[in-house]
């Protein structure tokens, strides 16, 4: 009876998600979210009615951290593990949940009531620790909580009649600039496009020196007009809301408060480009937005700014979908996440064909950050002098800053382009400050000594992340975090990165436990040259920066945990032999090793 | 004494398939008997490894003997090498680590199908098994790596070729390439 409900309910799903095999990965994450995990009887029956290889869809569950073939318990517990939530006590807080309802860090409970875990950042860095259950992010954990957690849990109550108030996420809001302060009347900027022409309005773009904000910088006006100008049937309109850099968290409060201007701006990017069909990436850990950003995508289309003919005007058709990540940082990158909304595993493309030209399902595709989204709107609106009386020559305009780590008012911060990382740091009410780890896990880690650079694409470029390490803080430990991320977030496409952030890792594993030599410092200084030069995307590229910019930056945090050996193996050799000695009950010489390098 | 290099060699937790790929060189290896004398490999049966210009490792390192195996190469070569996916990292025999030690000698010595006179061996002439299996680098520190399973001969060639005659270790794209 049991396999006639699953296919009963697939079919279902199907029905819903038009029997495309590009939304397998809805699909998916669908019968996931209902049965905990992904039958076998669910991937043969999938692959039969979608006509793809079992391996394909076999291959999407072992591809996305969210998606499981062995059953999670009913309560899916993932606690954020981002260096941040663990400066908040998360990992005391995941320690005493696992032990008080009987179940290994990382495992499900034999009564598979419920499973305890780690994820990694899931974007609450500012009311941390925060963790997912079955999907819905529950942020400012304490043991409080965790106590009354444990009784809900044995007692079966249902996840949505849990305290409310712990799924609480505050919009904490510290600093607002012309972004958050102005502003738009809804389908304000759709209506300027159709007032004023594409041509004036990609001009308007083009002089406001709008870039992308999700980190890279790309000039927007310089994606739109190829896009607008390359062959195709049709156009796509992506917005990019996998945001998943550790620290990052601006793109919750933009799609939690101001969807409509993001969809305003996909909507005018709609018009220039000329697309009838957009998509909103949202990252799996944002699922509590969904239904949210579903009811605005809906107001708008009764309100005639979203669907067929838009504000009246005959042929203009645009209407928008939202697919869901699951778990996988790299599908931030366009490239991949275009294969993800492909129903496809997240690994980059080879560029060219970049998306402009060939992107969703082949066609020409523009894909901007939820930021850059809004900005579009606001500029089209407002125009390029408004958006220009902010930021730099090369930095137009304002950022959102996510602000987390050791300071007294974390939070997000809206800040013209050039403010100094001093500035910011007095502003949050730092001090002590040790280091700050700007633009995430990938990013830069800056010392006191160069506080006074800017915020900039010319500069400091981020995507948002912003975290802040005290003098009381082992630096290495958020080192160890962040390379343990790329280890877990590497797509396994290429070798330099698959194979060289393992390597990085354990080398620096050997840093921290004290088993390192100078020899080890020089080996990773080849292997992460070789990630830098060798990596086919962005993601292997940086993954050594961490660890190469902080050996730079703080030499002495390596120097005073190095041996003055030539070399030392990087574990005990003697006690590796205990677990032998126990079993046999030997204890003779020949049971022995000496410790120590040759 | 001849100036001949002096070249030893030694299997740990590995399956032979690398010395194998060496010997795959064919008929080369009369060309590499001019050019090199042979100190401790499986061929000569020589047990102790002596003074030595070059050592290749194949294999990790599963228990107490192959770390003193590999410390005494290590004392005594001038160069030593990584040769092949074990050494490197770990191969098949790593796939060991996702269970206790415990697990893999009940499994083979107590539960295991067709056992009789059930026992772990606790023999002293018997080297201990480490808790995990490691590849070599990280008990010793290793010069170069050379991957595959097993690098082909062709590759092994090159490399001993250029090493030898002090030229910088360099290889066609398709003598590395996997895929």
């Amino acid at each position: 009876m049991a396999e006639i409900t699953i296919t009963d309910r697939i079919d279902g799903l199907l029905g819903q998600w038009g029997n495309q095999p590009q939304n397998l990965l809805q699909i998916l994450i669908r019968v996931q979210q209902s049965l905990h995990h992904i039958p076998a009887t669910a991937i043969d029956y999938l692959a039969r009615k979608l006509g793809c290889p079992q391996v394909q869809v076999e291959g999407l569950v072992g591809f996305y951290s969210f998606l499981h073939v062995e059953p999670r318990g009913s309560y899916d517990i993932l606690f954020s593990d981002n260096i941040t939530d663990r400066m908040l006590g998360g990992q005391g807080v995941a320690a005493a949940l696992a032990e008080r309802l009987g179940v290994a860090l990382g495992t499900t409970r034999s009564d598979g009531r419920v499973s305890v875990g780690y994820t990694f950042c899931t974007g609450m860095g500012d009311q941390g620790p925060a963790a997912l259950v079955n999907g819905y992010t529950m942020t400012r954990l304490t043991p409080d909580r965790i106590g009354q957690m444990v009784e809900l849990i044995e007692g079966a109550v249902p996840v949505t009649d849990w305290p409310q108030e712990w799924f609480v996420v505050e919009d904490n809001i510290q600093r607002r600039d012309i972004l958050l302060q102005t502003a738009l009347p809804d389908g304000a900027a759709i209506d300027r496009v159709l007032e004023i022409g594409v041509d004036a309005l990609l001009q308007e773009m083009d002089a406001s020196g709008l870039r992308g904000r999700g980190g890279a910088g790309f000039g927007t006006a310089l994606k739109w007009r190829p896009c607008r100008e390359a062959t195709g049937a049709d156009r796509v309109v992506v917005c990019n809301a996998d945001e998943g850099e550790p620290g990052t968290f601006k793109d919750r409060l933009l799609l939690q408060r101001y969807a409509d201007r993001v969809v305003e701006g996909m909507t005018l990017c709609a018009a220039v480009i000329g697309a009838s069909k957009g998509f909103i990436y949202l990252r799996g850990e944002y699922l509590y937005l969904l239904k949210g950003l579903e009811a605005e995508l809906q107001r708008r289309r009764e309100s005639g700014l979203l669907g067929r003919s838009i504000r009246g005007r005959e042929g203009f058709d645009f209407d928008i979908e939202i697919h869901l990540g699951a778990g996988a940082y790299i599908c931030g990158e366009e490239s991949a996440l275009i294969e993800s909304l492909e129903g496809k595993r997240g690994h980059p493309r080879v560029r060219p064909p970049f998306p402009v030209t060939s992107g969703y399902m082949g066609l020409p595709t523009v894909v901007n950050n939820v930021e850059t989204f809004m900005a579009a709107a606001m500029i089209g609106v407002q125009g390029a002098e408004w958006f220009r009386s902010r930021g730099t020559e090369e930095s137009s305009g304002t950022k959102l800053l996510t602000i987390s780590g050791d300071c007294a008012r974390p939070g997000i911060y809206e800040y013209p382009y050039g403010v100094t990382v001093e500035q910011v740091l007095t502003d949050c009410g730092a001090q002590d400050v040790q280091a700050v780890q700007v633009a995430g896990a990938a990013g830069s880690c800056v010392p006191p000594s160069e506080f006074g650079r800017q915020i900039a694409f010319e500069d400091l470029a981020t995507g948002g992340s912003f975290m802040i390490f005290n003098q009381g803080r082992d630096l290495l430990e958020m080192v160890e975090n962040f390379a343990a991320f790329f280890v877990h977030e590497s797509c396994g496409f290429c070798t330099p990165c698959r194979v060289g952030t393992s390597l990085m890792h354990k080398r620096l594993t050997k840093v921290v436990v004290g088993h390192a030599t100078r020899a080890d410092m020089e080996r990773m200084c080849d292997i992460g040259a070789l990630m830098r030069k060798a990596s086919h995307c962005g993601l292997g590229q940086t993954a050594a920066n961490c660890i190469l910019g902080t050996m730079d930056s703080f030499p002495a945090l390596y120097a005073e945990r190095l041996r003055s050996t030539s070399f030392e193996p990087a574990f005990d050799l003697d006690a590796s032999l205990q677990e032998a000695r126990e079993i046999t009950g030997r204890d003779d010489p020949g049971a022995h090793l000496k410790g120590g390098g040759v | 004494m001849t100036n001949k290099t002096r070249v030893a060699t030694a299997s740990l937790a590995g399956c032979f398939g690398c010395h194998m790929s060496i010997l795959d060189i064919d008929e080369r290896i009369i060309q590499l008997a001019d050019l090199v004398e042979f100190d401790r490999t499986p061929i000569t049966d020589i047990k102790e490894v002596g003074e030595c210009d070059v050592g290749i490792i194949e294999g990790g390192v599963c228990n107490a003997d192959n770390v003193e195996v590999l410390k005494e190469f290590r004392r005594n070569c001038k160069i030593l090498v990584s040769l092949g996916a074990c050494s490197i990292n770990g191969g098949i025999p790593a796939m060991r680590n996702q269970y206790t030690l415990k697990q893999c000698l009940e499994e083979s010595y107590l539960h295991g199908i067709g056992v009789e006179d059930a026992q772990i061996p606790s023999d002293p002439e018997i080297p201990l098994l480490l808790n995990k299996l490691h590849p070599i680098h990280e008990v010793v520190w290793v010069d170069y790596f050379l991957p595959g399973c097993p690098p082909p001969a062709d590759t092994i060639w090159t490399f001993l070729e250029e090493l030898l005659s002090g030229k910088p270790i360099e290889f066609a794209y398709r003598q590395i390439r996997y895929d």
